[in-house]
């Protein structure tokens, strides 16, 4: 007899007051099967996965569960039929340990000690090193990540749903990562694994569907396809190619930071210890790293959010700006983009046109007052030269796709004529279609003159586009290298702190 | 099992219809209320909704309850848009009454019509000295202005106290704990002979109008905004979350207090320590029954007057407790809040 398939989805779909999310979503998914659904920002995945975590109902359609017919009406009853989901953002408190984190979500019959031996069982068993005693603010985000997956292993899932897993990984930890999935399949486990990264479907994948706006538009067997192939399945065209003029020589120093040491905000926070580098005019330096190394310090400390920075250790074309307010770096000619989008990079329930105003004040004049027509026109200029995808100046913040969100504030920032640009995680959780626009407005924003720091956990991104890179581990910045001199080990290894040896006669590149 | 679950996108035309929404609730209840009482129910909701607005007398004295509502709730509405919440406005408007009453205790046969002026100005500075030990005590010692502001209500309250029993009693009133009354020099104009409205109600409109140009056409209302709205999009664009907090009580401190100057030296003439008539308190739910928009703020302002003169109404001519005011006030908060909370949620079923 031929076993049922574990998950069947037909006809579903999901009408939005302002966007048809899914459109007649048909997905199968057999017992052991690693499952890819590929898709841009938009194209209905997150929708799709909460359809089926219960977390959002469908208008039409139909959910068969092991052959049966279901209606999942929360995400309790999805996991009592054995669906677990690991999110892209992780929910766990920093002051409890694995165990007692894992310990909440579980039904109270059980106590500390038993749950503690349980976890142990199964991350044994999974080859997930996880010490369920440590407190969450002491693991790395790659640990993190395993709790969270473990505590979807205690319910004993039939089908495991994981939302971009990888984007906070190392790419040793990517591997570790894929080992554990590729065991849990084996065993029977389904597995729903949700990216727009085209080389880890492939690497991993047994069968992919491909999302756009809301319908399926393809399913394959992603082991037999090349990265434009299924490229072009999911944004309906090749990724544009990037232009990649060579650099022309550094030009005049730009930004120099040195002897810049801070310690912790926050208890959960790290301290920047002795960093120093040297930002040129009109070439990108890289900063790869794994999250959690002292970025967002570094870049609070350069935005002028933190003004903390010892006097001098913040230097703009030769001027001190370590205890500046945001403003003035503005002024001078210092931009930044930041990781949130909402929240911090954009005010989410305030119209784009009003966003504009959070960096860009020609609309105000000298008495502080907002001229509406000009910061609505600006608005409109940004929207149709960046091909932001919104309704118009007016829409809000929060009603624009992460990746058309993010083209919104990097083109408000590179429109502002920056003389120097701090960017962090140009393209994080955007489309192929959007990060490659993105990527290709900052090579011509560095050909233009302008020097430009890169923050970003995905280091194919960072070979892209860089000129130069560094790596950040544990608060401390590692010297330069140029790409000729980079490879994916050396800065795989850097990432751990690793450089000290070889890396002194590199110091004053 | 009944449980809430978050709309994906809240109805626009709901957040204005819900106003008039729990306007229609809380007339409804009471209505229900009267009938318990053994009231005419028909008879009550008069007091409340017609009587008020009925002549042109009726009109200035909604005029007078109004002016300081809107005044203190337009303050209100800049602070708690920018996230800082101050729930003291009693206090300021009672230490700018006492400002404005000591100015005006200064007048002699001499004084022109200039020190009205001079009373509002330092009405407008006691309410600002206020919040400003509000603002002081977050911004120093990151105390919650919540309670800071609230419990200040009652020093001032106390400070009145102090002051009309003691060393600013009049020393020709019986024994009575008041000031001297105001010389008729120190009165504030009033707008039309016979009538109690005066030139407050002016004030208050301009203010209407400097507070919306202020929230809607000012970078520094942006920024002040955008402090409540998102903190950490402010420290990203670079607005001062200092700044911000001392703005915001300054400038409600400051309207409080201009309120209560104007409360001293027009209807009461005379400071008792029947100052404190909860308009502070009551101004917060003009506030938020106005949307926080400063044109709102002038409908439910007259809204809750005539909640005021109704019950007053109700008192004497139909027996009732004058607490109906109260009632009548919480009951519109209460429903407002409800309501409010099935903009942005719907009820949903849910089997547990």
């Amino acid at each position: 007899m031929i076993q049922p398939l574990r998950l069947q989805l037909s006809g579903i779909s999901k009408q939005y007051p302002a966007v048809k999310a899914n459109d007649g979503v048909h997905l199968s998914v057999a017992p052991g099967q690693i499952h890819a659904v590929l898709g841009e920002n938009g194209a209905g995945k997150s929708t799709l996965m909460k359809i089926i975590y219960g977390a959002v109902q469908p208008d039409e359609g139909q959910v068969l569960w092991n052959g049966q017919p279901v209606s999942i009406r929360s995400p309790a009853q999805a996991r009592q039929l054995g669906i677990s989901m690991v999110y892209q953002h992780f929910s766990l408190f920093d002051t409890l340990s694995a165990a007692e984190n894992v310990w909440l979500g579980l039904d109270k019959s059980l106590s500390l000690a038993e749950v503690t031996a349980r976890i142990s069982a199964v991350a044994q068993s999974y080859g997930l090193a996880v010490d369920p005693a440590r407190p969450v603010h002491t693991l790395s985000v790659g640990e993190r990540q395993r709790v969270e997956i473990v505590r979807a292993l205690m319910t004993n899932p039939q089908l495991l749903i994981l939302d971009e897993p990888t984007s906070v990984l190392t790419p040793q930890a990517v591997q570790t990562l894929f080992q554990t999935l590729r065991k849990l399949a084996e065993q029977g486990c389904s597995i729903l694994y949700i990216s727009h990264k085209l080389d880890e479907i492939r690497a991993l994948c047994h069968h992919c569907t491909v999302l756009r706006a809301g319908r399926v538009t393809g399913e394959v067997d992603p082991r037999g396809q090349s990265n434009a192939e299924l490229s072009r399945l999911m944004i309906g065209a090749e990724p544009p190619q990037l232009r990649h003029a060579e650099p022309r020589g550094s030009g005049a120093l730009a930004l120099e930071l040195k002897g810049l040491s801070l310690p912790k905000a926050e208890p959960f926070g790290t301290a920047l210890e002795g960093i120093a580098l040297r930002l040129h005019a009109g070439e990108i330096l890289g900063v790869a790293g794994v999250s959690g190394n002292g970025q967002q310090e570094l870049m609070a400390a350069l935005s002028g959010e933190d003004a903390r920075a010892p006097r001098g250790s913040v230097q703009l074309f030769g001027q001190d700006i370590a205890q500046a307010s945001a403003r003035k770096r503005r002024r001078l000619g210092l931009h930044f983009v930041p990781e949130e989008r909402l929240g911090r990079g954009a005010v989410p329930t305030l119209s784009l046109a009003q966003n504009t105003l959070l960096t860009r004040t020609e609309a105000v004049n000298a008495a502080g007052w907002i001229s509406q027509g000009q910061v609505q026109r600006l608005a409109e200029e940004l929207i149709a030269r960046f091909k932001v995808k919104a309704g118009g100046a007016g829409a809000a913040a929060k009603s624009l796709s992460g990746g058309n969100l993010q083209k919104f504030i990097v083109g408000r920032e590179i429109d502002a004529a920056p003389k120097v640009l701090v960017i962090a995680q140009p393209t994080w959780g955007v489309d192929v279609g959007a990060a490659a626009q993105i990527r290709g407005e900052l090579l011509a924003l560095r050909d233009a003159g302008c020097a430009l720091l890169v923050v970003s956990e995905e280091l194919d991104e960072l070979f892209e586009i860089s000129d130069r890179l560094v790596v950040m581990a544990n608060g401390r910045v590692s010297p330069a290298i140029t790409m000729a001199e980079a490879t994916v080990e050396k800065i795989g290894a850097w990432m751990s702190g690793l450089w000290q040896e070889e890396g002194a006669q590199h110091a004053q590149a | 099992m009944l449980r809430l679950e978050i709309r994906p996108q809240p109805s626009k035309l709901m957040s204005l219809a819900s106003p008039l929404l729990a306007l229609a609730i809380t007339t409804l209840l009471g209505i229900a209320l009267f009938l318990l009482l053994g009231k005419d129910p028909l008879r009550g909701l008069q007091m409340f909704f017609w009587e008020p607005i009925k002549s042109a007398y009726g009109w200035s004295e909604l005029g007078i309850k109004a002016t300081p509502l809107v005044l203190i709730a337009l303050g209100l509405a800049v602070c708690f848009r920018s996230n800082v919440w101050n729930i003291g406005a009693e206090g300021q408007f009672v230490v700018g009454a006492l400002a404005g009453g000591w100015v005006a205790m200064q007048a002699d046969a001499s004084s022109g019509r200039s020190i009205v002026l001079w009373i509002l100005l330092a009405g407008v500075a006691g309410g600002m000295a206020w919040a400003a030990l509000t603002a002081w005590l977050r911004d120093r010692f990151n105390a919650s202005e919540i309670l800071v502001s609230l419990m200040l209500v009652y020093v001032a309250d106390l400070l009145l106290g102090y002051l009309v029993y003691g060393p600013w009693k009049d020393p020709n009133g019986y024994n009575f704990p008041q000031s001297i009354s105001f010389l008729a020099v120190t009165k504030i104009p009033k707008l039309f002979d016979g009538w109690r409205v005066n030139i407050g109600v002016l004030i208050a409109l301009g203010s209407v109008l400097a507070c919306w140009a202020l929230l809607f056409r000012t970078y520094a209302g942006f920024a002040l905004q955008v402090g409540g709205l998102a903190p950490a999009a402010a420290r990203y664009a670079g607005f001062s979350s200092r700044r911000s907090l001392w703005l915001a009580l300054l400038l409600s401190g400051g309207m409080a207090g201009l309120a209560g100057a104007l409360e001293a030296a027009g209807p009461l003439g005379q400071l008792t320590p029947y100052v404190p008539a909860g308009y502070g308190f009551a101004a917060i739910i003009v506030a938020f029954v106005g949307r926080l928009h400063p044109v709102g703020i002038i409908f439910s302002a007259i809204l809750m007057s005539m909640f005021y003169i109704g019950g007053e109404l109700a008192q004497s001519r139909l027996g009732l407790p004058k607490s109906i005011t109260g009632v009548f006030q919480g009951l519109l908060l209460f429903t407002l809040l409800a309501c409010d909370t099935l903009i942005h949620y719907r009820i949903r079923r849910a089997r547990s």
